[in-house]
Parts: C-alpha cells; sequence; structure tokens
C-alpha cells in the first residue's frame, strides 16, 4: 500500500444528464499524484474543477461518474459507501475552494470552525483542539493567532479568510490537497503570499498537492508537473521546468496570449481553435 | 487638449459619523487619444473614481472637466453620447430578455442615432461579430461575446471617451486578448480616450501608456509605463505591486 501514488485515476469520466442528451464534462482522463505539486490547467469549462470534485465524489446529479480505477493511497473509493467517503473528505482528502466567503461559516468565530473542523476527525479535547487551532494559524503565517482565532469571518480580510480556509483543511494532517483556483479571489500581491504558504506546508509535511487553476504561468511557479485541460481531455503533460518546451498549440496559445509587461507587443497571440484538439485521444499523466 | 481633468477629487460613502472616504485628493489628467490605467489593490478607489466621472455617485468635491464640460452634481444627455463605461460583469451587464438588437438599437435611439440598421451592422463589424449574432439573446453567447456586445452598445453613440472597468478579468486569458485586441483596435480606428481600471499590470501595460497607482484612496505616483517596464518606479509600494506581477509569471 505505501508503495501505490496517493491518487491513481484511470479512464475517468464525468457527465451530466441534460435535456439535450448526455453532456461529457470530463472524457476519460488518467493521471496520478504522488507526493508531489500537480498543476492542473485549462480554459473555463475544460473541466478542471470537476476532475478535482470528482476525485473526493463530490458530483451531485444530474451528473454522475465513472472510471476504470479510482484510489486513494491504493484504496478503491469507487464503491466505498457514502458514510466512508465523509469521513476521508476534509480528512485524508482536503479541498480549498476559491472564494472563503462562501467557505466559511459566517456566524462561527475562526476558533470554533477549527476546534469543530478538527473534532470532526480526530478524538481530542476542545482545549487540545484549540491548541492546535493556534499552531495551525501560526504555521499559516497569520500573525497574531490569539486575537484573530476570537474573530468572526467578516472581521478578517480576503487573504487572511484564505489562509485561515487553508489552516482549516490542513489540520487533519491530509495526505492529499485539492486547491481549486484557492487565490483567484485575492489581489495579486496577497496571491503570491497565500501560495507560498500552501508550498511551504505541502512540502514540510510530504503532501499531494493538485493545485487547479486557469493561470499557466502561476502553477508553472508553484508546481512539479503539468497537465493540460482542453474539452474534458488532457491534451499535454509536462513536468514545469520544460514547459517551454511544450508542443501543443492550445498550450502555446495560453503562453503567449498573456500580456507581458516586460515584453510588450501590439497585437496579443489568440486561440484558433481546431476542432481535431476536441477529438485527440486524451494523454496519459500517470506515472 | 485634454480629454479629462480632474482636480482634488474626493468622494465618499455615508453621513456624519458614517462618512467614509474611497477618494482622497486625486489629481490627473488624460490628454486628448491617450489611454491612462488606474491600478491599485481590491478596495483602493479605482472604481470610485470612474463611477464618479460617470456621474454613478453624487457625492463628490473637487473639479473634474471631461470632454470639454465642467462636471456639476447631474451629467447631460449630451455628456453620454461623449463618454461610455463598460463593466467588468458581461454577464449582469446584459439584459437577459434583450436580443443584441434590441440592446443596441436601443442605445442608439436614446442618442437620436440615424440610420439605426445600417449603425447595427457596422457596429457588430466593429467588435468582431458580425450580423449573424444580431438576434442572439445573452444566455446564447459567450462571455468574451457578451463583452463584445457590452463594448459595441458602449459605442453606439459615438462617444469619444471610455471608462472601462476590469473590462476581461472576468475572461479567460485567451479570451482576454482577444478583447484586449479589439480596445487596441478600436482605439485607434475611433481616435478613442481610455481611463481603464485593472488589477492587472500586464493587461495596463499593454493598453495604456501612463498610471495612476492607488493605495488606499490616495495616488500612491502616475508614471509612464515605459517608466513601469525599466523598473523606474519612485513608490516602494508601486515596486511591491510590480515585484508581485512579475514574480506571479516568473
Ligand atoms: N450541472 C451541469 N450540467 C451540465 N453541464 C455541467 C454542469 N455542471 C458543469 N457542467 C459543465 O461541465 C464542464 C466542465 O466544468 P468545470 O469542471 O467546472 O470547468 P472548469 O473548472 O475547467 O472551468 C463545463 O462545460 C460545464 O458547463
Ligand atoms: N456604494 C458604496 N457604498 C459604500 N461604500 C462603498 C460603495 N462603493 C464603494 N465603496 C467603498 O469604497 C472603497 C473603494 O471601492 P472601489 O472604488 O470599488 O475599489 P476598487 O475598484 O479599487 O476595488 C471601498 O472601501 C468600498 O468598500
Ligand atoms: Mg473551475
Ligand atoms: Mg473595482
Amino acid at each position: 500500500m505505501t508503495d501505490a501514488p496517493l491518487l491513481d485515476v484511470e479512464n475517468l469520466w464525468v457527465k451530466f444528464r441534460t435535456r439535450s442528451g448526455v453532456f461529457d464534462a470530463v472524457r476519460g482522463i488518467s493521471f496520478t499524484l504522488g507526493k508531489e505539486r500537480l498543476g492542473i490547467v485549462g480554459e473555463s469549462g475544460s473541466g478542471k474543477s470537476m476532475t478535482g470534485r470528482a476525485v473526493l465524489r463530490l458530483i451531485r446529479p444530474p451528473g454522475f461518474i465513472e472510471a476504470d480505477r479510482l484510489d486513494v493511497h491504493g484504496e478503491d473509493i469507487l464503491s466505498l459507501p457514502e458514510k466512508r467517503m465523509r469521513k476521508l473528505r476534509g480528512g485524508r482528502v482536503s479541498m480549498i475552494m476559491q472564494d472563503p466567503k462562501f467557505s466559511l461559516n459566517p456566524v462561527m468565530t475562526v476558533g470554533q470552525q477549527l476546534v469543530e473542523a478538527l473534532r470532526a476527525h480526530e478524538n481530542v479535547s476542545r482545549s487540545q483542539a484549540r491548541q492546535r487551532a493556534l499552531e495551525v494559524l501560526d504555521e499559516v503565517a497569520i500573525r497574531d493567532p490569539k486575537r484573530v482565532i476570537d474573530l468572526y469571518p467578516h472581521e478578517v480580510s480576503g487573504g487572511m479568510g484564505q489562509r485561515i480556509m487553508i489552516a482549516m483543511m490542513l489540520l487533519p494532517n491530509p495526505e492529499i490537497l485539492i486547491a481549486d483556483e484557492p487565490t483567484s479571489a485575492l489581489d495579486v500581491s496577497v496571491q503570491l503570499q497565500v501560495l507560498d504558504i500552501v508550498d511551504k506546508l505541502v512540502r514540510d509535511r510530504g503532501m499531494g498537492l493538485m493545485f487547479i487553476s486557469h493561470d499557466l504561468n502561476l502553477v508553472a511557479k508553484f508546481c512539479d508537473r503539468i497537465i493540460i485541460m482542453y474539452a474534458g481531455r488532457i491534451v499535454e503533460t509536462c513536468k514545469a521546468s520544460e514547459l517551454r518546451n511544450a508542443q501543443h498549440p492550445y498550450t502555446l496559445g495560453l503562453l503567449n496570449s498573456v500580456p507581458d509587461l516586460e515584453h510588450p507587443r501590439d497585437h496579443l497571440e489568440v486561440l484558433k481553435r481546431d476542432p481535431a484538439w476536441r477529438e485527440a485521444p486524451s494523454v496519459s499523466a500517470r506515472q | 487638449m485634454n480629454a479629462v481633468t480632474v482636480k482634488n477629487l474626493n468622494v465618499w460613502f455615508g453621513a456624519g459619523a458614517d462618512r467614509s472616504f474611497a477618494v482622497r485628493d486625486v489629481n490627473f489628467d488624460v490628454a486628448n487619444g491617450e489611454s491612462f490605467g488606474l491600478v491599485g489593490e481590491s478596495g483602493s478607489g479605482k472604481s470610485t473614481i470612474l463611477r464618479a466621472i460617470a456621474g454613478l455617485v453624487p457625492t463628490w468635491s473637487g473639479e473634474m472637466t471631461v470632454a470639454g464640460e465642467t462636471l456639476g452634481p447631474k451629467r447631460s444627455k449630451s455628456f453620454y453620447s461623449k463618454v461610455q463605461m463598460v463593466f467588468q460583469d458581461p454577464y449582469a451587464s446584459l439584459h437577459p430578455r434583450q436580443t443584441v438588437d434590441r440592446v443596441l438599437s436601443e442605445a442608439m435611439s436614446l442618442h437620436g442615432v440615424q440610420n439605426v440598421d445600417t449603425r447595427i451592422a457596422q457596429l457588430l463589424d466593429d467588435v468582431g461579430l458580425g450580423t449573424g449574432f444580431r438576434f442572439r439573446y445573452p444566455h446564447q453567447l459567450s462571455g468574451g461575446q457578451r463583452q463584445r456586445v457590452a463594448i459595441a452598445r458602449s459605442l453606439a453613440c459615438g462617444p469619444s471617451i471610455l471608462l472601462l472597468d476590469e473590462p476581461t478579468s472576468a475572461l479567460d486569458v485567451s479570451v482576454q486578448a482577444e478583447i484586449l485586441n479589439l480596445l487596441v483596435d478600436l482605439r485607434r480606428e475611433h481616435k478613442l480616450t481610455y481611463i481603464m481600471v485593472s488589477h492587472d499590470l500586464g493587461v495596463v501595460g499593454h493598453l495604456c501608456e501612463r498610471i495612476g497607482v492607488m493605495k488606499e484612496g490616495r495616488f500612491e505616483e502616475v508614471l509612464t509605463v515605459e517608466d513601469m517596464r525599466r523598473s523606474k518606479a519612485e513608490s516602494p509600494y508601486t515596486r511591491h505591486l510590480l515585484e508581485s506581477s512579475i514574480n506571479s509569471i516568473r
């Protein structure tokens, strides 16, 4: 079991029943996640979030999942009863969403939420849980944990709210962290700070990180390996360090359509979508 | 001549003890045909400046001269034929039950534009949509197409100044590139003046010649994009913004 990757996904489909038939949001993708930082990039609608949610079996009807394999550290979770799934979520596998405003409970203090999050997964006393909460707030670089722990979510800034979210997700020591656009709602100056914190924690604790983002440059900076998605499939995968050798015109388009302050151009490159991209078989990102 | 002159602009919300200033002692001018950017963190007052110019916030003091008009508390009808605003969210800014045709013809009839039929075809062509989109509803359009419609609507009355509030931040990078290219072309063809708000220095650098850097309602500094590029920013805050945005793509 120890040799198995943290996550092993083979031929994963996410489908939605609609009035006009079944819509395939994710179309047969395969990848693994080890103790590494794996980036999932693509334009909106390419299936990134559905991939992240599928790993936690969080696709709600009329959506459903099909896969040949969906293993968390060697354990098949496709057939796991929902009750055991609930234990896994927020326990061994955690997810950070885009906007802390929707993820934190507005009527509970930061401390109450952290304590509750921990006690849902571990048998610890309130005072022990509070102590751990203070420690984890310190870990996510919150300067005055003793003050912050008694604040309500509306009393903290967006950047701090997102760090609190991260703290909450990290409390039960997950093996896998799924971060879906974790900083898109934040200012650029705060964004890097938050990502640096996530990065340090993932390395220090030896977790696996699935970093979902539409921003290829950001992903390249913070990940070891990158998966590039288009229309529910993987069109290309590479080491982040080798992104500059990427071949697929879609990947190149995503890279070159970003305005670069230091290299001004009169016109930016735009994507010329080729119908063949959608038809090409999904590239495997299993290792 | 300047298209826009703003002197000692203060904008506040609330009254009495609740009064809080969103914009403090701001000064800048924008030459005819120039493109001026406003950058800064969220809440720094960028949108409020545009909204004050557009007449959407009545509580301000100072002097503003825009397109030759000295502005008072209310905007004249002719003001809106010269100055138009484009908002961030192309989903919220179009009426869900109005076709593109209706959106554009209403914008024109408001300003007594003649030859509505030919003008609509021309506008759709200008923004790269073509007449095939004329009778579509917003839900039948992608985010980028909707933003093109919003831009077409702002151009309907033939304005000389566009106030652009994060016009591409809700869009994918590839779609953002299309809209930025469109804005570059339109400005050249129609000799437009832009004031554009963005939190993205790359976007502002692409479209603007000069920028005002805002922090907590005040201007930290005004500098040319050329100086910004050569890292000649004077304020430590501007340098911090620059570093973050250059770092994020390295
Ligand atoms: N309830 C649903 N019914 C039908 N299609 C859906 C539903 N939810 C999401 N989708 C579709 O699934 C696709 C992938 O969505 P998503 O994974 O959220 O994309 P991304 O995160 O890459 O932007 C999109 O085309 C979206 O429209
Ligand atoms: N209608 C309003 N009522 C009260 N406060 C407002 C209103 N609009 C904006 N503000 C406040 O003014 C400040 C500047 O906001 P804004 O101009 O929207 O910032 P930016 O566009 O730079 O993100 C913020 O503190 C914001 O909360
Ligand atoms: Mg998503
Ligand atoms: Mg704003």
